[in-house]
């Protein structure tokens, strides 16, 4: 019988897996938080090309370098380039108002975009700008069309145009649908490199979205240790007291 | 020899205690002289189990509310500051998030328990009002909480369900500015759930909680042969077939819990968001009253009664709709003329119709979280017309049903 509980609740579990995402098709990003030399390079990255349009309100310089491995003043030197103190949160110079004049709307916040967007859509997103004549940032993005944001990492990436693929749906009528991107101009970085690049972002916006994450997990394999040997003793003191009911 | 010195200091303290206050009294009726039937099966952990969940909740509610501001301009950022800066916080938020959804699963099971051994027929009535009203003031009690943590799903999932009640004729739009307290969901309707959600409606889920046990002690539990216990009783005057709750239900309760606490906690330490179901994605997006979310469904435990709604093209025919399925549910001891309790000794003319109305509901479920697509509608339709057939067809077939004799003792195999 308690098997039988056991798997029900089980099976009262299963939608795990069943996380909706997107229409268009995405790229997967491995996202790893245990990895801390990834999550070095994605908080230099993102200090250097987001910080200063998106803010991290909810994260603190000191709990992002103690989860990261980092002393005081190492963040102080690489982090932290206004004269900021330890306890602050990331926060950005540029004035909302401002922002959205130049922008339509102001930059969100960061802090939880991997929690709202999902990592997979965010490392897909960084890799999908595009040139496009027709906006006035010349860059278009396939996920999320007509963004705002300008491809704020076009010097690492360089540019990339889109090539359409004709096809013919079931009423025979033809459309034009996302084939490939193409190289359009060289970047600094590699193709390989510019992933790289992106999934440390992606990896440490993973990790600022709840940053406890990793604790979280350890300690629940104790919390499941701990009620598997309850749970034995338990069935064996009911054992024994049943052993009277006929 | 010192202890049993101490165990005559603790007899005297219980009898002086006794002398003022029924405790020992108090405690043989509902435990170590409550008799329960011995044949209780899987189906039988959930009650004990909601008791436990209800206090999960009661508990890391109160510390949630030490560190938690109820104003639409702070609600976002302190539940991150509870989740980030406060010691153990996240711990706290998500049991308690998790034990939403983890009350509303047992006390789900624990009333298809109900439904399969006609534990609402007589003299159980009663008892079966008072857990129906328990599922109501707890289906408040979610809604109102869920829109606490003031996220995009918070927002719009109350703009949607507050917006229901405009659908009743001549009060409705009067009526949904009473209850938001302003023209549209605002600081002041932020307010006012908190303090229905901390204070007003678990007083009276307590309250509910309480009448619910005192009379089931009253009757006595049903089981899953539907005899009734006290008809066959020992020269002792105690029931054949009963025993004791404590020490036997309260241990065998205990290893049941630990297999609970391990689901719960494999939740709540590995998954959390539970892919979305327990903590929708769009909710860690702050509230933007000018940004509507392109999907608005409910949380996972309201969506039968959502896809309902909108399976009716009227928006008061939904509404009504929506209503009347609960409101049939507490009807369920006056529709239901079997002369049998249990499934064990039913036929199939309530055995099949039970299927079907188990089947619709898990349907109703998954598509009031899908986009309300042509096909999808019209399953809904589908799954509605079964759902209100079982209850409304239900007065014939139980009478008509060949039923099967019941024995006069339980079974149970040791």
């Amino acid at each position: 019988m308690l098997k039988r509980l056991f798997i029900i609740l089980l099976l009262s579990v299963p939608m795990v897996g069943m996380a909706a995402s997107g229409g268009t098709s995405m790229k997967t990003a491995n996202v790893d938080v245990s990895n801390t030399a990834s999550l070095q390079r994605g908080a230099r990255n993102f200090i250097n090309y987001c910080s200063g349009c998106h803010s991290a309100k909810y994260v603190r310089f000191n709990r992002l370098g103690a989860d990261l491995g980092l002393t005081e003043s190492q963040v102080l030197d690489n982090l932290m380039f206004a004269a900021e103190r330890p306890f602050d949160t990331i926060n950005v110079a540029m004035p909302a108002d401002d922002a959205k004049r130049w922008f339509g709307q102001p930059p969100p916040d960061l802090s939880l975009i991997a929690r709202s967007r999902g990592g997979d859509w965010l490392y897909t997103f960084l890799l999908s700008f595009y040139e496009d004549k027709g906006k006035t940032t010349g860059m278009n993005n396939l996920v999320l069309p007509g963004a705002s944001m300008p491809h704020v990492l076009w010097e690492l990436q360089g540019t990339q145009r889109v090539v359409y693929r004709t096809e013919k749906d079931a009423a025979g009528n033809e459309h034009e649908v996302f084939d490939r991107f193409e190289q359009a101009s060289a970047g600094k970085l590699s193709a390989e490199e510019y992933d790289a690049f992106v999934l440390d972002i992606v990896n440490f916006l993973e990790y600022i979205g709840e940053p406890v994450q990793l604790k979280r997990v350890q300690l629940g394999i104790w919390v499941m240790f701990f009620l598997l040997v309850f749970f034995l003793f338990a069935y064996a003191l009911k054992k024994e007291y049943w052993k009277d009911v006929h | 020899m010192s202890s049993t010195e101490n165990q005559g200091a603790g007899a005297r303290l219980l009898a002086w205690v006794d002398a003022r206050f029924p405790l020992t009294k108090m405690f043989n009726e509902h435990a170590a002289e409550y008799y329960a039937p011995k044949n209780f099966n899987f189906w039988y952990y959930f009650g004990v189990l909601s008791l436990v969940v209800l206090v999960i909740q009661l508990v890391t509610g109160i510390f949630l509310t030490m560190n938690y501001k109820p104003s639409a301009a702070d609600a976002f950022a302190s539940v991150e500051y509870i989740m980030r800066d406060v010691q153990w916080g996240w711990l706290i938020r998500y049991m308690h998030s998790t034990g939403a959804s983890a009350f509303f699963v047992v006390v789900y099971l624990h009333m298809f328990r109900a439904l399969l051994y006609g534990s609402y027929k007589p003299p159980r009535e009663l008892l079966w009002i008072f857990g129906m009203l328990i599922y109501l003031v707890l289906m408040g009690e979610a809604f109102m909480g869920y829109l606490l943590p003031w996220g995009q799903m918070s927002y719009w999932g109350a703009q949607v369900i507050v917006s229901l009640f405009g659908a009743i004729p001549v009060i409705g739009d009067s009526l949904v500015e009473f209850i938001r307290g302003d023209f549209y969901i605002s600081d002041i309707t932020l307010n006012r759930f908190f303090a229905l959600h901390v204070i007003a409606l678990p007083l009276v889920l307590i309250f509910l909680v309480v009448a619910h046990i005192l009379a089931l002690h009253e009757v006595g539990s049903n089981n899953p042969d539907g005899v009734e216990i006290k008809n066959v009783k020992g020269p002792d005057g105690k029931p054949l077939d009963g025993i004791a709750f404590h020490p036997y239900y309260s241990v065998k309760d205990t290893a049941g819990l630990a297999v609970f606490l391990m689901a719960f906690s494999a939740v709540v330490f590995f998954a959390p968001e539970m892919g979305g179901y327990f903590l929708e994605h769009a909710n860690f997006e702050p509230a933007n009253a000018m940004k509507t979310p392109e999907h608005i469904a409910p949380v996972w435990y309201f969506t039968p009664f959502y896809a309902i709604l909108r399976a009716v093209p009227d928006k008061l025919g939904g509404v009504v709709m929506m209503g009347g399925a609960i409101l049939l549910l507490f009807l369920l001891p006056w529709l239901d003329r079997s002369p049998v309790r249990s499934i064990r000794y039913r036929g199939w003319m309530y055995k099949l119709p039970l299927a079907l109305f188990t089947v619709s509901f898990i349907a109703l479920g998954y598509l009031g979280m899908q986009p309300a697509t042509p096909v999808y509608t019209n399953l809904a339709r589908l799954a509605t017309f079964i759902y209100f057939a079982f209850f409304l067809l239900l007065p014939w077939l139980s009478k008509a049903d060949k039923t099967k004799p019941v024995p006069e003792r339980v079974t149970y195999h040791a």
